[in-house]
């Protein structure tokens, strides 16, 4: 590259770098320690893994944390990947359509629309999250319009319950779903629309046969987004959820706040990374095509 | 009967009118031209024939049926399409057996249908490559299989020859009326190149802001153009203006009229031009019998086996002459020549 | 344009169903902040007692400037660690580290908050009793883990904007005597500065919005927005929380609207020169 000084070339990969590797990649390796150390009563909360004793150095390495994770925790994990897929699904098919009607509006309204996507997403996610308590409780105006109607009886379990976390995931993560089909929806040539329309293919094919292949890479970068912070997410569940709410995020905050069980805490975390290794290595190679497309 | 019959067709988009009361007729086994300037309609025309569009007004009727208001997978006309839209996701044969497909043709004859198309057009060996994978010829290639494998009545071909390099062009010119010789279907092509429309058409209809123009033989087109604006946009023109009188065209360059071909039927006085192409002009040193006018050579553009001699008038009208470059070896800059035409090759426009 | 594809019944229907649903609880929520009576559920007549009651709330004001120094300074490194990394990733393609280098930026993106934010605590507990800094936490940490996540943002957005540049208008000012730091600082970054804007604003509102890693990350001394509004979320639905809501909701569309309006305009400019 000719443009920069090697001085100024050192400063823009250094700078970057080095905050990222104390303040990221560090911190994760910490993380894999302690979820090998012993949780103690002390501060902090857990014994180092090597500790100078009169008869030499002592390891204090143990996988207990994760045999215990493998016992206990197993159904929180199954129930959050759960979650995150069933909520993934209903972003896709509430998603697609709507992704598609606004890459077919007319020019003005695009952006209009376009815009009216993102500014759930810039606007606070708790704000959103709390919004709908107010929508789901049983005084809250759904039961209240649903009884009004009389077509219930009594106020719905709307509340703190596996409803309202799906709805409330499905809410949340719903633009990232929009915004990756419209980008790739956009992207489509038209005139392959045109031709298979002139090759005799109805509305219906055209989708099936055109639409949606080529905008697979779309598809499975929404779902990627949606599906992957799903997994772990703490704000929606521990707002909307009941107390049989089983979610990943959820443990990882009781362990550490409430039973100040650092090594759990971090050991619940690692198994977290390495059950998303493979969605985030595909959502990265996703984010850096759109990045660099 | 004639295949495509469009009837006063408008079609107009937010402010402008793309179409405007065309009608034109086109017969069974033509190469029809449309040709004219980018903007000029004719895209949109092609369009509205494959049903990409709908008309506000007139009719478009293909073999007796009213199209009018078919969808487009409804109608029995194919079109290749001007960047080949080619499915990225489908192979080569994938892509040619796209239409058979929604046909609902069985596998078998599906298969033997797209081998014949794609030795039509020479194609066989690349039935399992991705579009990606060709060049622009062979994508082009592809592109005329797949809209001729389901036999349509109408073939519609948009700027077919625009997407590829000069030489590869001349060659595919050839091939294009070889097949459609060979398979007898009828062509609507698409094309703002005259020597394209030209060379290839059987009939051409030229368009302008979204009127048809004139439509006739390429020779007619050529030799016999109806308006300033056809014989200027179909190939190069001299156009000398004036009034008429009793013995020809006034025009302030020349001491004495032009004289006219033939017997005209119009009012002396009256405003026109008269068109004479390059290739018609003649050039000496000396006067020569008849009308001649004095101008002095400025350049002359070499071009191979021809040349394009530019001239001056002394009042400083511009003409051009195309010789044979061995005939324009003589000239030089500045030199003073004679230039001078047979009556009979000029063009009167009252247009 | 083909109009009839896809239907234009099925597509107004589509887009009515799905901003509803994007809508809906927004609308009622501020919709219930001009409600008078204190019940959050039975509409009382319209009053703007909350917003009063919220000025005199020190709690949330103390917490609404914690979020907003947060904010802005983190934003601010983000976008200056950002902008260097998003240079460095589509200038330099060959760079010792270049693919640790990329996974380190995209990661931050995709890992759970939940366990950034453990992470980060745990990095900051460690530092203190290992080098003694930093000194506790509160707002130093949250600002630096706030731009840690916005860098990474901003990154993304510098490097789409740059995938779109035309890097002969560097050549030509390299040709015409320009340094090599002048052609950053008068070419590259003025033709970058939507990314730059966004990317900034991006930053702030995501600090401003954080919850989880604020919660791990911050001291006593520090309470973010967030981090009031979740507790007294947690206790249930009061009108003085739809009134804070409102104004973060109608402040946050304002400057977004500004910066998209802003940004469209030089869009046509650009488009209309070039």
């Amino acid at each position: 590259m000719t443009s920069v000084t090697p001085w100024l070339r050192r400063v823009l990969i250094g700078l970057p770098f080095l905050w990222l590797a104390v303040f990221f990649l560090l911190p994760l390796l910490i993380v894999a320690g302690i979820s090998v150390a012993q949780s103690e009563d002390a501060i902090p909360p857990f014994a180092p893994l090597l500790r100078a004793t009169a008869a030499g150095l002592e390891s204090h390495v143990t996988l207990a944390n994760y045999r215990e994770l493998a016992h206990g925790c197993l159904v929180v994990y199954g129930s959050s990947l759960g979650n995150a897929a069933l909520a993934t699904l209903i972003c896709l098919v509430i998603g697609y359509p709507v992704a598609f009607a606004i890459a077919r509006a007319p020019g003005m309204w695009r952006h209009i629309l376009l815009f009216l996507v993102m500014l759930p997403f810039w606007t606070s996610f708790l704000i959103r999250v709390y919004a709908w308590i107010a929508l789901l409780q049983p005084s809250g105006l759904i039961n209240r319009l649903l009884l009004g109607a009389g077509l219930v009886e009594e106020p719905l379990p709307l509340l703190y319950n596996a409803f309202s976390v799906q709805l409330g995931l499905v809410y949340s993560y719903l633009p990232f779903m929009i915004l990756p089909l419209y980008g790739s929806l956009t992207r489509l040539d038209e005139s392959l629309l045109d031709a298979a329309s002139d090759l005799g293919a109805r509305p219906w094919r055209v989708f099936v046969a055109v639409i949606l292949p080529l905008t697979l890479p779309g598809v499975a970068a929404g779902m990627l987004l949606v599906f992957i912070p799903a997994v772990g997410e703490f704000v929606i569940p521990d707002l909307l959820g009941g107390p049989d709410t089983l979610m990943i995020g959820r443990l990882v905050w009781q362990e550490f706040f409430e039973n100040v069980d650092w090594p759990a805490a971090s050991a619940i975390a690692v198994a977290l990374v390495a059950v998303l290794t493979a969605p985030l290595l595909l959502a990265q190679r996703f984010l850096a095509r759109e990045g660099t497309a | 009967m004639a295949l495509l019959e469009i009837v006063a067709a408008s079609k107009s988009f937010a402010t402008t009118e793309a179409v405007y009361q065309v009608s034109l007729s086109v017969e069974r086994g033509e190469f029809f031209a449309l040709l004219g300037p980018s903007g000029c309609g004719k895209t949109t025309l092609l369009r509205l024939i494959a049903g990409f569009e709908t008309l506000d007004t007139g009719r478009i009727v293909i073999d007796g049926d009213d199209m009018t208001e078919v969808p487009p997978y409804a109608r029995p006309v194919n079109m290749m399409f001007q960047s080949y839209a080619l499915f990225p996701h489908l192979d080569v044969a994938g892509n040619v057996a796209f239409g058979l497909k929604q046909e609902g043709m069985e596998r078998r004859r599906r298969d033997a249908r797209v081998a014949e198309m794609l030795a039509l057009v020479q194609m066989s060996d690349f039935s399992r490559r991705r579009p990606h994978e060709l060049s622009g010829g062979q994508k082009q290639r592809v592109a005329l299989a797949r809209a001729l494998a389901k036999m349509p009545k109408l073939l519609l071909l948009d700027e077919p020859l625009a997407a590829l390099d000069r030489k590869l062009r001349e060659e595919t010119r050839l091939e294009l009326t070889g097949i459609q010789e060979r398979v007898g279907t009828t062509f609507v092509v698409v094309t703002h190149d005259q020597e394209e429309a030209l060379g290839m058409a059987s009939r051409i209809a030229v368009m302008n802001r979204g009127r048809l123009v004139q439509t006739g033989s390429p020779a007619d087109i050529y030799e016999r153009p109806n308006s300033r604006f056809v014989a200027d946009f179909v190939g190069a023109v001299n156009l000398f203006e004036g009034a008429l009188d009793a013995s020809g065209l006034a025009i302030p360059d020349a001491d004495r009229p032009i004289p006219l071909p033939g017997a005209l039927r119009v009012s002396p006085g009256m405003r026109v031009a008269l068109a004479l192409r390059p290739e018609k002009l003649s050039l000496s040193p000396e006067h020569p019998a008849g009308f001649a006018l004095a101008a002095t050579v400025q350049s002359i553009g070499y071009q191979g086996g021809q040349s394009t001699v530019h001239l001056a008038t002394a009042s400083g009208l511009r003409l051009r002459a195309h010789l044979p470059s061995h005939a324009a070896q003589g000239l030089a800059r500045g030199a003073a020549v004679w230039a001078s035409w047979a009556p009979a090759d000029a063009v009167v426009l009252t247009e | 344009m083909t109009g009839g594809r896809g239907g234009a019944g099925f597509r107004l229907g589509a887009l009515a169903l799905g901003f509803g649903f994007l809508y809906l609880p927004i609308a009622v929520l501020v919709a219930y902040s001009f409600n008078n009576s204190r019940l959050v559920t039975i509409w009382g007549g319209f009053s703007t007692r909350w917003y009063g009651a919220l000025i005199e709330n020190e709690k949330f004001l103390a917490a609404a400037l914690t979020s907003l120094e947060i904010g802005i300074m983190a934003a601010s490194l983000a976008l200056v660690l950002g902008t260097c990394a998003g240079l460095a990733m589509n200038r330099f393609t060959r760079f010792r580290g270049r693919l640790l280098f990329g996974f380190m930026l995209m990661a931050p993106l995709v890992v759970p908050e939940i366990i950034l934010g453990l992470a980060l605590l745990l990095l900051f507990v460690a530092a203190q009793s290992w080098v003694g800094w930093p000194a506790g936490r509160g707002m130093l940490t949250v600002t630096i883990a706030h731009a840690t996540v916005g860098a990474c943002f901003v990154a993304v957005l510098v490097r789409a904007q740059l995938a779109g540049f035309d890097r002969s208008l560097d050549e030509a000012a390299l040709d015409l005597g320009a340094r090599p730091f002048a052609v950053l600082w008068q070419i590259t970054l003025p033709e970058i500065s939507p990314a730059l804007i966004s990317g900034w604003l991006l930053a702030f509102t995501l600090s401003l919005d954080d919850l989880v890693i604020a919660s791990f990350v911050s001291g006593p001394a520090a309470t973010t927005l967030p981090m009031a509004v979740y507790s007294s979320v947690r206790v249930g639905v009061t009108p003085e929380i739809n009134a804070l809501a409102t104004l973060f909701l109608a402040t946050v569309s304002a400057l977004v609207a500004l910066a998209f309006w802003v940004m469209a305009r030089q869009e046509r400019r650009r488009v209309r020169a070039g």
